[in-house]
This record gives C-alpha cells, sequence and structure tokens, in this order.
C-alpha cells in the first residue's frame, strides 16, 4: 500500500487546476492520476474558440487552454503524473485502486480530489422511440471522432438537442462536407449560446426546428430517416405536423451528467436527480477529506469557471491535510 | 436600413442594433464592449470568421493536429479553406502556438497549432 499526502483523479481541466492549487497551497506530496494517455480531458477535442476569456483575458481554443495548464504541471516535479491510471474502486478510507499497464495498484491519499468530468446523456434517457441502427451517436462522441480519430460518422446528419455541443458540431461536419438536414429542438428556444447559433448554424443555413420533437427513428442497418412533428406547450406532438427527414446519422445532443460512481462507493451521498454530490459548500461532499471538483461536481458552462473553483479545491484539501496534523 | 445582429465576441452574445447606410455601419446599438462595435461593422461591411480544424500528421503521436488561423477570415473563404487544410501533411513535432502554414490562401493570415504533438512513440 502506497500512502499520499493528496491524490487527485482526472487530469482535464478540473484535475490540473486542482493539482497545481494544492501545491502552490503547500502540499508537496501528489499524484495525479488520468485514465487517458494525455492529459487535457475533454479539452482536447474541443477545438474551437471561446475558452480562456474570463480566466486568461484571450480567445483560446480548447487544446490551447489545456496546454497552458499541462505546461504549468509538467514543470511542478513534486507532482507525479500517472496516466493510462482507471480507478476501479474508492473505499471508505479513501483506499484507491486502479489499473495501468502492468498491473493494479493501491494507493491511500489522506484527501482526495475527484474531478473525473461528466458523460453524455443518451438517446436511452431521454426517450427517442424507434430503431437501433448504426449511425446514433452522442455529440461528444462525433467531435472525438472527427477531432481526434479522424473520422467522419457520417454524410447526412439531423442533430436532436440544440446544446453548445450539437451547435458546434452541425459547424464541424458542415465544414468537414457533411449536411446537417437540422437540428431539432422540442424547447421553444436553444439550450446553447446565441453567438453559436449564429456561427454555427446560420452561418450555413443549417435548419432549426424549435417546439419540435423526433417521434421515431428508422433504419435497420444503418440510421434511414427521423420522423419529425411540431409539439404543444405540453410537449405532446401535434397531429397533422408530422413529417421525415431523410438521414445516415443522428447525433444526441440532450445534456450532460457528473460522473460520480466512484465516490458513491465510498459511501458519498449523491443526489439522483442531477448526479452531483449532496453538499453544503461547493467542492464538498458528505464524507471529509473527499472533495469533488469541476463538472463532476456540477455541470458548469464555462470551463474558466471550473479553473476557478477547482482551484479552490485544491486549496481546501490542502487546508484539510495540515488539518490533520 | 436597420439591422439585428448577435455579437459572436464573447459568451454574452449581445444583441446589436446596427444602423447600415451605403453597405457601411454607421451607428451600433447594444454592444456591452467596444469589441461588439467593430463586429457589428465587420459583419455589414466584410463578414469574418476564425477557423478551426485538424491537419493530417504522419509519424506522430497524434493522427491529428488541431489548428486555426491566427486571425480571422473572410466567411466566404471557409470552405475554400477546409479544401486547403485537407492537403496539408504535419510530419514534424509541434507546440502549441507553433505557425504551420504561412500566408495561408495568400490572405496573409497563418496557421497556427493549437496542442503539442510529439513523436510516434
Amino acid at each position: 500500500m502506497i500512502k499520499r499526502d493528496l491524490v487527485i483523479v482526472g487530469g482535464g481541466p478540473a484535475g490540473l487546476a486542482a493539482a497545481i492549487s494544492a501545491y502552490e497551497n503547500g502540499i508537496k506530496d501528489i499524484l495525479l492520476l488520468e485514465r487517458d494517455q494525455y492529459l487535457g480531458g475533454l479539452l482536447n477535442q474541443c477545438i474551437h474558440t471561446g475558452f480562456g476569456i474570463e480566466y486568461f483575458k484571450e480567445v483560446l481554443t480548447g487544446p490551447e487552454y489545456a496546454d497552458r495548464f499541462i505546461r504549468k504541471i509538467k514543470n511542478i516535479t513534486s507532482i507525479e503524473i500517472s496516466l493510462r491510471s482507471f480507478v476501479v474502486r474508492l473505499e471508505k478510507d479513501k483506499t484507491l485502486t486502479y489499473l495501468k499497464p502492468g498491473g493494479l495498484f493501491t494507493v491511500r491519499p489522506r484527501a482526495l480530489i475527484m474531478a473525473t468530468g461528466c458523460r453524455e446523456k443518451t438517446r436511452e434517457m431521454v426517450h427517442i422511440p424507434g430503431t437501433r441502427p448504426a449511425g446514433i451517436f452522442s455529440a461528444g462522441l462525433a467531435q472525438k471522432l472527427i477531432n481526434i480519430e479522424g473520422l467522419l460518422p457520417g454524410k447526412e446528419v439531423v442533430i436532436i438537442g440544440s446544446g453548445d455541443i450539437g451547435l458546434i458540431m452541425a459547424r464541424r461536419f458542415t465544414l468537414e462536407g457533411a449536411e446537417v438536414k437540422g437540428i431539432i429542438e422540442i424547447q421553444p428556444t436553444t439550450r446553447g449560446l446565441l453567438r453559436n447559433v449564429v456561427q454555427c448554424v446560420e452561418d450555413f443555413g443549417i435548419p432549426i426546428y424549435f417546439n419540435h420533437k423526433v417521434l421515431r427513428i428508422h433504419g435497420s442497418d444503418r440510421v434511414e430517416k427521423v420522423s419529425v412533428a411540431k409539439v404543444d406547450e405540453k410537449m405532446n406532438e401535434i397531429a397533422g405536423t408530422e413529417f421525415d427527414i431523410e438521414c445516415d446519422t443522428v447525433l444526441v445532443s440532450v445534456g450532460l451528467i457528473p460522473e460520480n460512481e466512484l465516490i458513491e462507493m465510498a459511501g458519498v451521498i449523491i443526489d439522483k436527480r442531477t448526479n452531483s454530490p449532496v453538499s453544503t459548500e461547493v467542492n464538498k461532499t458528505s464524507v471529509p477529506g473527499i472533495f469533488v471538483c469541476g463538472n463532476s461536481y456540477k455541470v458548469y458552462d464555462y470551463v474558466d469557471s471550473v479553473t476557478v473553483d477547482s482551484q479552490l479545491a485544491g486549496k481546501m484539501a490542502a487546508e484539510y491535510i495540515k488539518g490533520l496534523d | 436600413m436597420n439591422k439585428s445582429l448577435v455579437c459572436i465576441e464573447c459568451p454574452k452574445g449581445c444583441v446589436l442594433s446596427v444602423d447600415i447606410e451605403s453597405s457601411k455601419a454607421k451607428d451600433v446599438k447594444g454592444a456591452k464592449c467596444p469589441k461588439g462595435v467593430i463586429y457589428a461593422q465587420a459583419e455589414v461591411e466584410n463578414p469574418t470568421r476564425v477557423l478551426t480544424s485538424t491537419l493530417l500528421a504522419e509519424g506522430l503521436e497524434l493522427r491529428l493536429v488541431p489548428v486555426r488561423t491566427d486571425k480571422p477570415i473572410p466567411k466566404k473563404d471557409l470552405f475554400k479553406a477546409m479544401e486547403e487544410i485537407r492537403k496539408i501533411r504535419i510530419r514534424k513535432p509541434l507546440k502549441a502556438g507553433d505557425t504551420v502554414f504561412r500566408n495561408f490562401l495568400g490572405l496573409g493570415i497563418n496557421l497556427i497549432a493549437t496542442r503539442e504533438v510529439g513523436k510516434r512513440r
């Protein structure tokens, strides 16, 4: 059993900011676990601009925003960064078990910061009826395929939901030569930023259908079309307004939820409605010494705010550890 | 003529009211900062956008190198730019901020890498 002062799980913007802040607040024995082979988390696939306006007073892309923190943390030799390290178990006494090439390891920190981010809501969570053919992707997965893997998931795309990731992917698919045949939003207005409606949708003449919902996805092997209808104020379909859109791909962009299964294993109380930890103060959980920051605490609108709150988490963990001595 | 625009310079998304006379923005209302005025003028006279995309890498640790234009380019050139971007191959390791293509499309702007990419391990 290895002992540490502080372990941080997650090497995205939250984990990076928390680790650097804990170090700056006097904690020198820090291990950061990241499951991917690179630091930066979600930011690496967010190649568009719009990050850092608050925090750096500059307009950066996601990878550039991450790069600032990656450069900084790599210069702090007392923070050990362990990549390809996937935490599979967390116990009440904060003992973590993680998989890493070469074996299964355990570590027990005096304090723990979870910065595990969030994941996308799925088709199943919003109940979109129809068949289950190939060609249905969450918007963030499509983003990873295009921006990291270099694969175009489809040529004729319908996007369900008008969250920012969906809007940004509408532009990305269009620039890569696919046709985005429509964005279907059940609400009367966008869930994303107006600037993204302008620069990702209107710039390219992409149809956006407010007060509409997808009734059904059709297709046996591959998506063939979706049936769409207008809805009333109660979100019920209005008879006679149905129409079909032929497509080979459906993107689901219907929101994000915090990823918190590990702390639940350790007995942390989770609000089942939001999947956030029940908390009296930002970053705190029902278990002393287990902190949660960034999108695993709650889904933030801007990475700049994730950075600021995660720096606070690093400071809180440092104070907790000093209080134990 | 009066035109309503949403400023895209930051997430606030100010709604701008622009008075247009002979294809020039004469008066801009609703901007909470000076960027909004500049944006409205450009949007009326020559709309521009920063383009972000990826370049294919060969022999490097990543398949793709994310890039952006270091200045906004005319909106009408976005698809032409994408065609050129598809032809470029990156074979040398890069750091975020490195220029990867000078005077892109002859527009006097550069493509810069937005992520560090090392040699294939």
